[in-house]
């Protein structure tokens, strides 16, 4: 009896311990796998993209159709076009809505507005482009770089509002006291000592949003349009370098893909490199606050 | 902070314009799409979501096509990606050790940063040429006996597409549910191995079944993603008003639709249908979102990026 229970109990543990085993393999397993998806892809983009860029791509225009050559500069100065008038939008009303909201706001209030700003975040890009499409294209009738712009800056409201909200909460109330204390008013205490002492971490929600709209392609298909040329006006279709990848991929010509995968090794490297500069805000700020 | 000066009153009204024009704006999305969509809701009513006529020629617009779509393919999606994605949540937080965690985790911060138009054009040449001769033959040859994996083989479609929008959630999935596994109090854990546990049974009874809730969360905002989702799903699925079984057939999803056709759309009507897919989108996505914050919020206390204070 105690050596059947002995043995079964031997058993139990046995089995348990290859499930132990097995366990950490599969989840290393599935981990690797995740790795192995973000190498291809980035193997592909640099064997594939860095072979096909030359300095023509960053200083001619797209060639006739057919014609083999030329480069995309319509696209980048299109998409830092886009990107300023985006940062126009997104910026005064995140942050006003930022400063508000840790400021001032009453609690059943700034979680209303909190919980909007969420369910924005969710809307999918492509109904903020046909928004932006039913206030603007429609009225001025015709595809425009400040349909793109503004399409671009509402989808950065609700990142910029929620990181710069958290930043400013995060300034010590000390701060805040001694100013009050020395009889500044409190919108002065807000401006001069509040805000420039977040202004790093605000920096960073800017450009982290900036990041992540600026390899957005589907608000800009009906809005910024497109151009094969250089705008002349904000009123003119623009280009963008989203939407040349896109065309250029979903085209039958190999030398347009092969500017394709150009495009979009510039475009990665744009968004890594504005990734890269938001974090520095974040490290000069700590620097910062260390060597107070 | 009782000092009130005009000064700081008018500073305090004037700002407060910006947190009212966030609910404006969002009330504002709603109210214009509703508005410009009212020809096709009055011609279609309810019918437009049970319809599966999508002809442009004739003005007879149903979406059920692209309702279908978006559901295949983000249930599938969602198929792949819960299962690897928790996987690696968990690798992350309970047995990878703490560097190799922190590597992995800015690896995956990075493949959520690829602008989705890069994860098409991958898709196109990658992947769909992966599919064409590789996986769909495979599938086809020992699973044909299902009807997912039947009809003719052209590489894009419905399984290219889930499996590209596997992908994209992937991020969001590891990074939230890595979160909650996190927030789940050590104690409870301990606790389980004091009772001689290993550390797979105290993450499967313990870990899981405390932060269920919140991956739900998780898996619920990853499909509001993939619901969204654009540019690479049109890149690959093939462009095809279609309902099938076939995991192989070419279809469209509700995004990708008004991606490709709304240049085309040439008239009030048209144009109006498409504009009211948006808007069932749009509302689809609200309904996501709501639900995932609430199931995060209680599990992380109110979003744990707000506890900073």
């Amino acid at each position: 009896m105690k050596e059947m229970i002995q043995k079964s109990f031997e058993r139990t543990r046995l089995r348990r311990e290859i499930w132990e085993k097995s366990m950490v393999v599969v989840l290393f397993l599935c981990a690797i796998f995740v790795l192995f998806i973000l190498f291809n892809i980035l193997w592909h983009l640099i064997v594939q993209g860095i072979s096909s860029l030359n300095l023509d791509f960053f200083t001619h225009l797209p060639k006739a159709v057919g014609e083999s050559g030329g480069g995309m500069a319509n696209a980048i100065v299109g998409t830092f076009v886009l990107l300023i008038l985006a940062v126009c939008v997104g910026v005064p009303m995140g942050l006003g809505a930022g400063i508000y909201l840790s400021e001032f706001a009453h609690q059943g209030f700034a979680q209303t507005v909190r919980f909007m700003t969420d369910v924005m975040n969710g809307i999918p890009s492509i109904v903020f482009g046909i928004f932006a499409y039913t206030i603007c294209v429609m009225p001025m009738k015709t595809f425009s770089a400040i349909s793109g712009g503004l399409a671009l800056g509402l989808m950065m409201i609700p990142m910029i509002t929620r990181t710069s909200e958290q930043f400013i909460k995060m300034v010590p109330n000390q701060l805040r006291e001694a100013g009050l204390a020395l009889g500044i008013p409190q919108w002065r205490v807000i401006l001069d000592i509040v805000l420039p002492t977040a202004i790093g971490g605000i920096m960073t929600g800017i450009m982290v949003a900036l990041a992540r709209v600026a390899g957005e392609t589907a608000p800009l298909l009906f809005t910024a349009f497109g151009n094969r040329y250089y705008a002349h006006s904000l009123t003119q279709p623009i280009a963008a370098l989203p939407l040349q990848v896109f065309d250029y991929a979903i085209s039958p010509f190999d030398d347009w893909h092969r500017q394709a995968w150009a495009g979009a090794v510039v475009l990665i490297g744009m968004v890594f490199l504005i990734n890269i500069w938001a974090q520095y805000f974040v490290a000069s700020r700590n620097r910062w606050m260390s060597g107070k | 902070m009782s000092r009130q000066d005009t000064s700081d009153i008018i500073f305090r009204r004037v700002l407060a314009v910006f947190p009212i024009s966030i609910l404006i704006l969002v009330a504002g999305i709603f109210f214009q799409l509703v508005w410009t969509s009212i020809p096709s809701i009055q011609k279609f009513g309810l019918g437009f979501l049970f319809h599966s006529t999508w002809d442009p020629v004739s003005e007879n617009f149903g979406a059920l096509p692209f309702i279908f779509g978006t559901c295949v393919t983000s249930f599938v999606a969602l198929l792949l990606a819960v299962p690897i994605g928790v996987g690696v949540a968990i690798y992350l937080a309970e047995y990878a050790p703490v560097k190799v965690a922190r590597v992995i985790s800015l690896l995956v911060d990075l493949l959520a940063a690829i602008p989705s138009v890069i994860y098409g054009l991958w898709g196109i040449f990658v992947l769909v040429p992966f599919m064409y001769k590789d996986l769909q033959p495979f599938l086809g040859k020992y699973f044909g006996f299902l009807p997912f994996f039947q009809g003719p083989n052209y590489g894009v479609g419905f399984l290219a597409a889930s499996i590209m929008l596997s992908i994209i959630i992937l991020p969001f999935i590891i990074s939230v549910s890595r979160e909650v596994i996190l927030a789940v109090p050590s104690v409870y854990k301990e606790s389980a191995y004091a009772l001689g546990s290993t550390r797979w049974e105290a993450i499967s009874n313990i870990v899981l079944s405390h932060g269920r809730v919140g991956i739900l969360g998780a898996v619920i905002l990853a499909l509001g993603r993939a619901i969204g989702e654009v540019m690479a799903v049109t890149m690959i699925i093939g462009n095809n008003v279609k309902i099938s079984a076939s995991l192989f057939s070419p279809g469209y999803t509700l995004a990708s639709v008004i991606a490709n056709e709304f240049a085309e759309a040439d008239t009030t009507l048209y144009l109006s249908a498409l504009i009211e897919i948006a808007l069932v989108l749009f509302l689809v996505s609200i309904v996501v979102n709501i639900l995932a914050r609430i199931l995060i919020w209680s599990v992380t206390g109110g979003n744990s990026k707000e506890g900073i204070k």
